[in-house]
């Protein structure tokens, strides 16, 4: 099992979400986080010049998956997400030690 | 005689004055971070308090009562015995004079909590009560006499204020600067982000500001007249053209910004408020226009000489009403008010010299009585916060509130 957890812009949530729909792919959380990476903030407009904004809004998803739905979920996430522009965000995976599902109290991929 | 359209017109710019305070309060509210958007707003809020009772127990008697020699009203209308129902016809003959007295207490409430711009963020806020109630009392007062008092020396000299772009914006905009100084940046001014936390609230603010400034100028004509009717146009023209130069200067610099937007209303509706009731339409067009360039600039020059006066009091107001009260200097005329006086552009470029005299004289004395009346109170009762309670946030460490 394992843990996809992504960075993306907050304006493709709705075109991502369709997609891993599409693919049989309902079960995730989502998180408004605010964030920074090679791009480090914008300047923005104040009454006279410039102000900063050092952290951008972004949406955190995760998902936890069987093994071999991985790179499929991943490869989504990274198609529809991708702009081409600065500020698209990033995907980690990390290993899951073991997941319960509190209704049934089935545990491992059963669970997920 | 009393009118009852006069009156009922001065009774309704009262309460229309009366909402800017808060008005200025959202205005400045939203243009902070987070964590001072209470203590922004309940500073400006809080002149509605303690000057309200200021001005009833003596704050309108020095302004408006007997004059001692030009200088101060006496205090023969402590606690505003013997200001009645009826009419005082040195101020305004058809209504009230309780209801001119009222009208001028909306002013003397809201002036201070434009200063409040000028040290939000860092202010403790007894030293702030302090600090108010004083100037209300050392400052607004006898330059209210000075100008719109029977028998204040400027006034004796000839110097028009139509709706008080020196009685009440000059005085805000060099008072904001001088306390400024005192009070000091705020802890990471120039190097950590201060970015405006609300800036849909900015414009409520800007709007109500803009619909209360018809109370400010229209009720300043005292009466359901012409001439009243003169000055609303006046104002709506002034404060459309501020708005629409900042947002060409804004966009000239990168996009038009609503925040720019709401800030040259605010300079253009300053920049007329002196003038309002001397000059037409086109005059009030080229007086918003020219103001919001010039304070424009005078905030580039702010920022760069690193001055934290945080909300741009001194440039918005203070300029706003310095340009506004040298225009009446230039384009006043008896055509549309024929109690005023001419100015230059019609025959008469005297009244520019006591434009500039009382202008001079208001802003010097603003910005030195202010100075040293922050420094004795920041000796006395303190002015700033300490650091801690700076980082936490005012909301937080003299209001024990937030909005999260």
């Amino acid at each position: 099992m394992k843990k996809v957890e992504a960075i993306v812009r907050p304006e493709r949530l709705e075109e991502l979400r369709e997609a891993l729909d599409s693919k049989g792919f309902s079960g995730m959380t989502i998180t408004e986080v605010k964030g920074r990476g090679v791009q480090r903030g914008i300047t923005l407009e104040w009454r006279v010049g410039d102000y900063r904004v050092e952290f951008m809004p972004k949406i955190k998803i995760e998902m936890v998956l069987n093994d071999t739905d991985v790179n499929e979920v991943v490869d989504i996430i990274q198609k529809t997400c991708a702009t081409g522009n600065i500020g698209d965000g990033k995907i980690f995976v990390y290993p899951i030690e073991q997941v319960v599902k509190i209704r049934t109290k089935e545990n491992g991929t059963k669970a997920i | 005689m009393i009118n009852s359209g006069d009156t009922a017109w001065v009774l309704i710019s009262t309460a229309l004055v009366i909402l800017m305070t808060p008005a200025v309060g959202f205005f400045y509210g939203g243009m902070v971070r987070k964590k001072n958007i209470l203590s922004t707003i309940m500073m400006c809020f809080a002149p509605l308090m303690v000057i309200s009772i200021q001005w009833v127990l003596f704050g309108y008697t020095l302004a408006f009562g007997p004059s001692h020699s030009g200088i101060i009203g006496g205090l023969k209308w402590f606690g505003l015995i013997g200001v009645g129902q009826l009419p005082n016809a040195d101020y305004a003959a058809t209504i009230p004079a309780l209801a001119f007295m009222m009208f001028q207490a909306a002013f003397a409430i809201v002036t201070p909590s434009l200063i409040v711009g000028a040290f939000v963020e860092r202010i403790k806020f007894a030293g702030f009560l302090v600090f108010s109630i004083l100037w209300a009392t050392i400052v607004y007062d006898p330059v209210t006499h000075w100008l719109w008092g029977m028998g204040g020396w400027l006034r004796g000299m000839g110097a028009l204020d139509f709706a008080g772009g020196i009685v009440v914006h000059v005085t805000a905009g060099f008072s904001a600067l001088a306390i400024a100084l005192v009070v000091g940046k705020r802890m990471g001014y120039g190097k950590d982000n201060m970015e405006p936390s609300n800036i849909p609230l900015v414009v409520i603010g800007t709007v109500l500001l803009w619909f209360g400034w018809f109370g400010f100028n229209g009720g300043s004509a005292l009466g359901a007249n012409g001439l009243a009717t003169s000055a609303v146009v006046a104002t709506n023209t002034a404060g459309a053209m501020g708005a629409t130069v900042w947002m060409i200067l804004s966009w000239l610099h990168r996009r038009p910004s609503l925040l720019s937007v709401a800030t040259g209303a605010v300079v253009g509706l300053a920049a007329i408020t002196p003038a309002s009731g001397f000059v037409d339409p086109l005059s009030a067009m080229v007086i918003g226009g020219v103001a919001a360039v010039i304070s424009y600039y005078i905030i580039v020059l702010r920022m760069k000489f690193r001055i934290d006066e945080s909300l741009d009091v001194f440039a918005c107001h203070g300029i706003g009403g310095v340009c506004g009260s040298l225009a009446v200097g230039i384009f006043a005329s008896k055509a549309i008010n024929p109690a005023g006086a001419n100015g230059w552009l019609y025959g008469n470029p005297a009244l520019l010299n006591s434009q500039i005299f009382a202008v001079a004289v208001t802003a010097v004395f603003s910005f030195a009585a202010t100075y040293i009346l922050a420094k004795f109170v920041d000796r006395f009762v303190g002015l700033r916060v300490k650091e801690n309670e700076e980082m936490v946030g005012l909301d937080i460490s003299q209001h024990a509130e937030s909005i999260v």
